[in-house]
């Protein structure tokens, strides 16, 4: 059988082996009974410095960080924490942004996947009481970053707070919070190779939104609920590589626009959404109509191959996506997309298989039609 | 490094936490390293692989309990699952009920999503229990309203150990067509249930209270007759839409292990255990004066014993026994030094509630731990009252 290859790291990325570690330490001393209370106050020092970490991948030193289960409930936490704001939303937010504020005024993306800042600016000049924007660092399935900075000196302007979903930009690209002023931002750390089932909001220190889940006083009565600290152990981690190696990071674009290159070169009429905006180095979506996502995703795992057709979300039906749609994609381009997402461990024979099945596919279905 | 390890306290506090099991640690690995893949990625082996693994564990966390898989919400924790249950079943029927009933001794979390719900504008009941920590089956029917929408009380109590009568207050609100909500974090492995037989509508579990990791949790919602809530999180609409965010595969198996280790061993250890307990209890109760057990005797945790030892004061006592890791009550408000709500709910002065402690023997816990740890409580409180009174009259 051949190697299995991963390309779905937006998806979630494979746990760095260091965190591993780290995960494995935490559960075993907290697995030993006679550790277990010299660990309890050992507690604040995990999560304290889990805090740092986490703040500094992000230049949210400074800032609150409140550790959650994950982006959903990070994002969910921001978008509902602020009773009585107006709440404006991106039309490519992640669906834990977009279900969190149902009611939500949508900004707009173009066609190559960004937001319109002049259309943001009309909609803060509409008075209306004050305003939490939501604008996500980067995009999930295009990849494509948002002039956050822009964004929130706008708000800024108008006197609202900006909310950013940072989970897929974390790690993955240089951000920081204090150049980019954003006020609150969202990260999970399986997506930057820690464990699953632990993220965190980081909010500007003077915030005070209304808790999502209330019990007992853990994070200062913002989040209660004990703390996963095996959890944060591997996020704290998991932060300290990414942060070490975003430089590497950036090399990913090499790969990924090899793909784009050949993939193009074949076939002239492929759409690559986002391309012509500024990207994370690891995604690439293209479709085609006619060739739909969910085939072209079955053929690739029949040979092996994880890639994705948009968001992993509940029910595994491929719907859509809300964000090529807002692209202005029809509905038959947008359902012939798939997402090709590297990461630390992606090698160039990885992708040399990827193009050759993919291309193999797709001169099939060619001949076929 | 040796002298370190068995300079360790000896842990008597599993109320608090327990460790987790290392056969659990064995089976979550694995999900951590070549298995890491997402469980709602199902067009590919890697996404497969995890839901399958998440799927097991589902079932495993059922069969603990008797329910079917597709009634298990996985969460982060039983903070959540109460929310979830408590506010989200509440919210979902506010346009026909506006009335929840809980106890004074529940879980800090349940009051606080009850005092949350009552900021919304419902009412609310907050009923006392008797001096022995159990519910008045009678106050709480003549609670009950015609809308009243939910009933949370807890199966076993986090610092006195009391189990509630819950096929009883199940069956009452089943009769009155009120939802039951039970928080059994502390109950979960430790004592029988069975969703069915008590009629139960809503369970709150915890990981970490049985030998699972910290970070999970789950909630039990009833399909026939269907149960309904409004979500707390919002987004890819995982878990049937009760609860968004990814399913973290690694802590799901976790759970899963810790419940099926639970099933397997449950009567074995609550048998030792109790064991345990009674002979703590009468090592300490016949060799000093003025001990008093707070709390239920028969109707409790096997492991778990609240003491009030007259004229010391508990806090003095924690300090005088660095050998033992217990502790006066509830974590979250260990750090506060305020005497315990739930031993002021059972109408205790507050000279006897600041001289309880709270002893939980669990699954690492050894016969040789429980005579030693008698020794060493029933010298300290020998030695503190000869000392005399200082902060306790």
């Amino acid at each position: 059988m051949k190697q299995p290859v991963y390309l779905d790291y937006n998806a979630t990325a494979p746990v760095r082996r260091q965190v591993v570690e780290a995960v494995a330490e935490a559960l075993r001393v907290t697995g030993n009974a006679s550790s277990v209370h010299a660990f309890g106050r050992e507690a604040r020092r995990v999560i304290e410095g889990g805090r740092a970490a986490v703040a500094e991948l992000v230049g949210g030193q400074g800032g609150a960080v409140i550790f959650t289960s994950g982006g959903t409930e990070a994002n969910n936490l921001a978008l509902r924490g602020f009773g009585g704001h107006r709440v404006i939303v991106s039309a490519g937010e992640h669906d834990s942004v977009l279900q969190a504020a149902p009611d939500a005024e949508r900004l707009p993306l173009g066609t190559d996947g960004r937001i319109d800042l002049a259309a943001l600016e009309r909609l803060l000049e509409v008075e209306r009481g004050p305003v939490l924007a939501s604008i996500m660092a980067a995009n999930n399935e295009t990849g494509v970053r948002q002039p956050v900075a822009e964004a929130a000196r706008l708000v800024h302007q108008f006197g609202g707070i900006l909310h950013c979903d940072a989970v897929q930009a974390a790690g993955k690209v240089a951000f920081s919070m204090r150049d980019a002023e954003v006020d609150l931002l969202s990260l999970s750390a399986h997506k930057i190779g820690g464990p699953q089932g632990v993220g965190a909001l980081i909010l500007r220190a003077d915030l005070e939104p209304t808790p999502l889940l209330v019990g007992g006083g853990q994070e200062r009565y913002r989040r209660a609920g004990t703390e996963n600290l095996p959890g944060i152990a591997g996020f704290a981690v998991a932060a300290e590589l990414a942060r070490r190696e975003l430089d590497r990071y950036a090399e990913l674009a090499r790969l990924r626009d090899e793909i784009e290159r050949r993939l193009k070169a074949e076939v002239p009429e492929l759409r690559i959404y986002g391309d012509e905006a500024p990207r994370l180095p690891n995604t690439a979506c293209f479709g085609l109509p006619g060739l739909k996502a969910e085939t072209q995703v079955m053929a690739l795992d029949l040979e092996g191959i994880a890639v994705s057709a948009g968001a992993a979300c509940s029910s595994g039906k491929v719907r859509p996506s809300h964000v090529l749609r807002a692209m202005g994609a029809s509905e038959a381009e947008a359902s012939s997309a798939i997402r090709v997402s590297l990461g630390w461990d992606s090698q160039e024979a990885e992708v040399e298989r990827f193009l050759e099945v993919w291309l193999k596919h797709y001169r099939r279905s060619r001949a076929a039609a | 490094m040796s002298s370190e390890a068995t300079a360790r306290p000896t842990y008597l506090d599993y109320q608090a936490t327990t460790p987790t099991d290392a056969r659990v640690v064995e089976a979550m690995l694995p999900f951590l390293k070549e298995k890491f893949g997402n469980p709602h990625s199902v067009h590919h082996f890697y996404g497969r692989e995890a839901e399958e693994a998440v799927e097991t564990a589902r079932a495993q966390v059922a069969a603990l309990i008797g329910a079917e898989p597709r009634e298990i919400v996985f969460t982060s924790g039983a903070t959540e699952s109460n929310n979830l249950a408590i506010k989200g079943a509440a919210r979902f029927a506010k346009e026909r009920k506006d009335h929840v009933v809980t106890l004074t001794s529940e879980h800090k979390c349940v009051l606080e999503c009850v005092r949350r719900l009552e900021s919304e504008g419902f009412r609310t009941t907050i009923l006392p229990v008797e001096s022995d920590g159990l519910v008045d089956l009678g106050r709480l029917e003549a609670a009950l309203d015609e809308k009243t929408v939910l009933v949370s009380i807890m199966a076993a109590n986090n610092e006195i150990g009391v189990l509630q009568p819950v096929a009883e207050i199940g069956r009452l609100c089943r009769e009155r067509g009120v939802l039951f909500h039970s928080d059994a974090a502390q109950a979960v492995g430790k004592v029988p249930l069975d969703v069915n037989a008590m009629t139960i509508d809503l369970l709150s579990i915890s990981g970490h209270k049985f030998y699972g990791p910290m970070g999970i949790g789950a909630l039990y919602v009833r399909r026939r007759p269907r149960v309904r809530l409004i979500p707390e999180m919002d987004g890819g609409g995982q878990e049937r839409g009760f609860r968004s965010g990814t399913v973290p595969a690694p802590l799901a198996v976790g759970l899963g292990e810790a419940c099926r280790f639970a099933r397997e061993e449950r009567e074995g250890e609550a048998r030792r255990l109790t064991e345990y307990r009674e002979s703590f209890f009468q090592r300490v109760s016949g060799a000093l004066e003025g001990v008093v057990l707070n709390g239920h005797r028969g109707s409790r945790l096997p492991g778990n014993l609240n003491l009030s030892f007259r004229g010391v004061d508990a806090e003095r006592l924690i300090d005088a026994l660095p050998q033992l890791a217990v502790s006066t009550g509830s974590a979250c408000t260990s750090a506060e030094v305020e005497p315990s709500y739930v031993l002021s709910a059972l109408g205790m002065e507050a000279a006897r509630s600041r001289s309880a402690l709270r002893i939980g023997f669990g699954r690492q816990t050894t016969p040789e731990e429980v005579s030693r740890a008698a020794e060493l409580i029933v010298a300290a409180v020998r030695r503190l009252r000869e000392e005399g009174p200082r902060a306790a009259e």
